[in-house]
């Protein structure tokens, strides 16, 4: 996925002479053809990720579009108050790239995971957080987010993801929807997705009716889209490689309560990450994601559980 | 005209007990961080900025970032002297409903360039501004007005990294070095010492004022340099006012009445 971000973002920097591209200090190579082509145009801040944020918006209020890019933990939690003043509340459109979603950097440690960072900036005023699944979802989402500037969070993995998206419609806003169902709704947003989809296909081949989306765009959440599917589906499942609280499963549940439902109210089951530090041992992103209970047959098994 | 310091010495004894009474009518802390950059911000307003009502959110125009926020009562005092800021508006300060609060906030104020109060941002923003300047090819400059307990931020010291890495030369520094901070002196609370060296070290072209000399001061800007500029002004907390002047009791007291009337005779004398 950092690939397709760093050949997407080089388009539309030849589209847009108002895009500048920041990295804290990491991803070097990736943008070599970015730096060749606009030298004045990408700038390494170094490892001082806080500087390189203001200053990201210091260079909006004149007119520019940044991006920065780095890890997800050091873009989100450690500039938390600049991100507040600076870009939400001075509303200056600046997207902020947080690669590594969840736990695309397992074995690094605690100190890599992002399992909070969607639950801290959705408090946020004016911050918008799209989370892709996939390379070609990434491409869409980042274009439309740069047709419409404002604060922007985009949570990423890393590299080597599967492509996910086939013929379905992307569009910012709304959920890309892989199946329509009746009986199971299947939510999940983000790169988690390849988990989802492997766990819908196996219900669906269990003669289940699953409805399967990636709700990407986590703020400003779909109600309408999410209301309805509460209408029409008895068990809804929402899956999220992210802590327990603030994430797409707080969100939801949040929908659900200040909804009016007609009729019965579905069952919920909602899959992510207790609040808890994975400090007892260390694994790779799938072993992490099966420790956690958020991989496909952890999903599977909440659908037809009881 | 440039004024003559004269001028300006009687402007500033002016802003000065406007924000006295201001601070004693509104109940506004922090006055004697305000009164400490009042020369300093004369000197960027009257003599070098060129920024006035006509020209205020011109794209050209140039940007001065009050970063030391609790020091509004000085930066609105001389955007209203300046013609910027109307006196209605400013008499409101800090009352209830009123646009503007106790320190610069963004609601659409002409004059104020970034919402700041907590500090360590706005050299920050002062950077993306003066980068983005270079980018644009536009002529430009940024001043970012510090406080010496700001300097305690980590972030002030990522923005000094990152400054003369690229040449941004039509940046300026300006630290209102009045030796003290909220609960004590700053050379106590934190080693700052030394401070200048510290700047030069980052790779900046420094210099060390009286902060309340406008010959010092407006040399020190016009200074042409092929490097980010960072300007120690040395100043006294609660300046203008004897009985404020180096007293941190002043940071968040506000004057009764007679103190007022005694502030009063000695900055208009009368």
């Amino acid at each position: 996925m950092r690939d397709a971000f760093a050949k997407t973002i080089h388009e539309i920097a030849q589209h847009d002479a108002r895009v500048v591209l920041l990295s804290g200090d990491i991803g070097n190579r990736m943008f070599d053809a970015f730096k060749s082509e606009f030298p004045d145009r990408f700038y390494n801040c170094g490892v001082a990720e806080a500087n390189m944020v203001t200053l990201s918006a210091g260079l909006a209020s004149c007119g520019l579009l940044p991006v920065c890019y780095t890890i997800a933990p050091f873009i989100t939690y450690r500039c938390m108050e600049q991100i507040r003043v600076d870009l939400c509340y001075q509303n200056l459109p600046v997207v902020l790239v947080g690669t590594g979603a969840g736990l695309s950097y397992a074995n690094l440690g605690v100190t890599h995971h992002s399992l909070e960072d969607v639950g801290m900036l959705s408090t946020l005023p004016n911050m918008r957080i799209v989370a892709p699944c996939d390379r070609k979802e990434l491409t869409t989402l980042l274009k439309h987010i740069y047709k419409t500037p404002q604060p922007t969070y985009l949570r990423i993995g890393k590299k080597g993801e599967p492509d996910l998206i086939e013929q379905q419609a992307v569009e910012l806003g709304e959920p890309t929807v892989f199946s329509s169902g009746t009986d199971i709704a299947l939510f999940g947003t983000g790169t988690i997705m390849a988990e989802v989809l492997l766990a819908g296909k196996q219900l669906q081949q269990a003669g289940r009716s699953v409805e399967i989306a990636n709700i990407h765009t986590l703020k400003p959440l779909n109600q309408t889209y999410l209301q309805n599917l509460m209408h029409r589906c008895q068990r809804i499942i929402v899956v999220e490689e992210h802590g327990k609280t603030g994430g797409l499963c707080s969100a939801i549940a949040d929908v659900f309560a200040r909804s009016e439902l007609k009729g019965s109210a579905p069952s919920f089951k909602f899959l992510s990450v207790e609040n808890a530090f994975s400090f007892k041992f260390t694994g790779d992103q799938e072993t992490l994601r099966k420790f956690h209970k958020i991989d496909a047959s952890a999903i599977y098994n909440a659908a037809i559980e009881t | 005209m440039v004024p003559n310091n004269s001028v300006l010495l009687q402007l500033a004894a002016q802003i000065r007990y406007r924000i006295v009474e201001l601070s004693h009518r509104n109940h506004i802390t922090h006055l004697a961080s305000s009164l400490s950059c009042v020369d300093i911000l004369c000197a960027l307003y009257f003599e070098t900025l060129n920024l006035s009502l006509e020209n205020i959110n011109d794209p050209q125009r140039n940007r001065f970032i009050l970063s030391k926020g609790h020091a509004v009562l000085a930066l609105y005092a001389v955007l209203e002297k300046r013609g910027i800021l109307s006196a209605d508006l400013l008499n409101e300060i800090g009352t209830n409903n009123a646009l503007l609060g106790e320190h610069p906030s963004m609601n659409g104020i002409a004059g104020v360039e970034w919402a700041t109060g907590s500090l360590g941002h706005g050299l920050s923003a002062g950077l993306g501004m003066a980068l983005a300047a270079k980018i644009q090819k536009q002529s430009y400059t940024v001043t970012v007005l510090l406080s010496d307990g700001e300097c305690n931020e980590g972030s002030v010291w990522e923005a000094a990294l990152f400054a003369p890495k690229h040449g941004l030369k039509n940046l300026t520094a300006i630290v209102d070095y009045n030796k003290w901070q909220a609960t004590g002196r700053s050379q106590e609370v934190m080693s700052l010492e030394p401070l200048a060296e510290k700047w030069h070290a980052f790779g900046w072209n420094v210099c060390e004022v009286d902060g309340h000399d406008f010959s010092a001061l407006t040399d020190a800007l016009n200074q042409e340099s092929p490097l980010p500029k960072a300007i120690i002004a040395h100043t006294v907390k609660g300046k203008g006012v004897s009985f404020m002047e180096d007293d941190n009791n002043w940071h968040y007291r506000v004057p009764k009445k007679d103190e007022l009337e005694k502030a009063r005779l000695e900055l208009l004398g009368k």
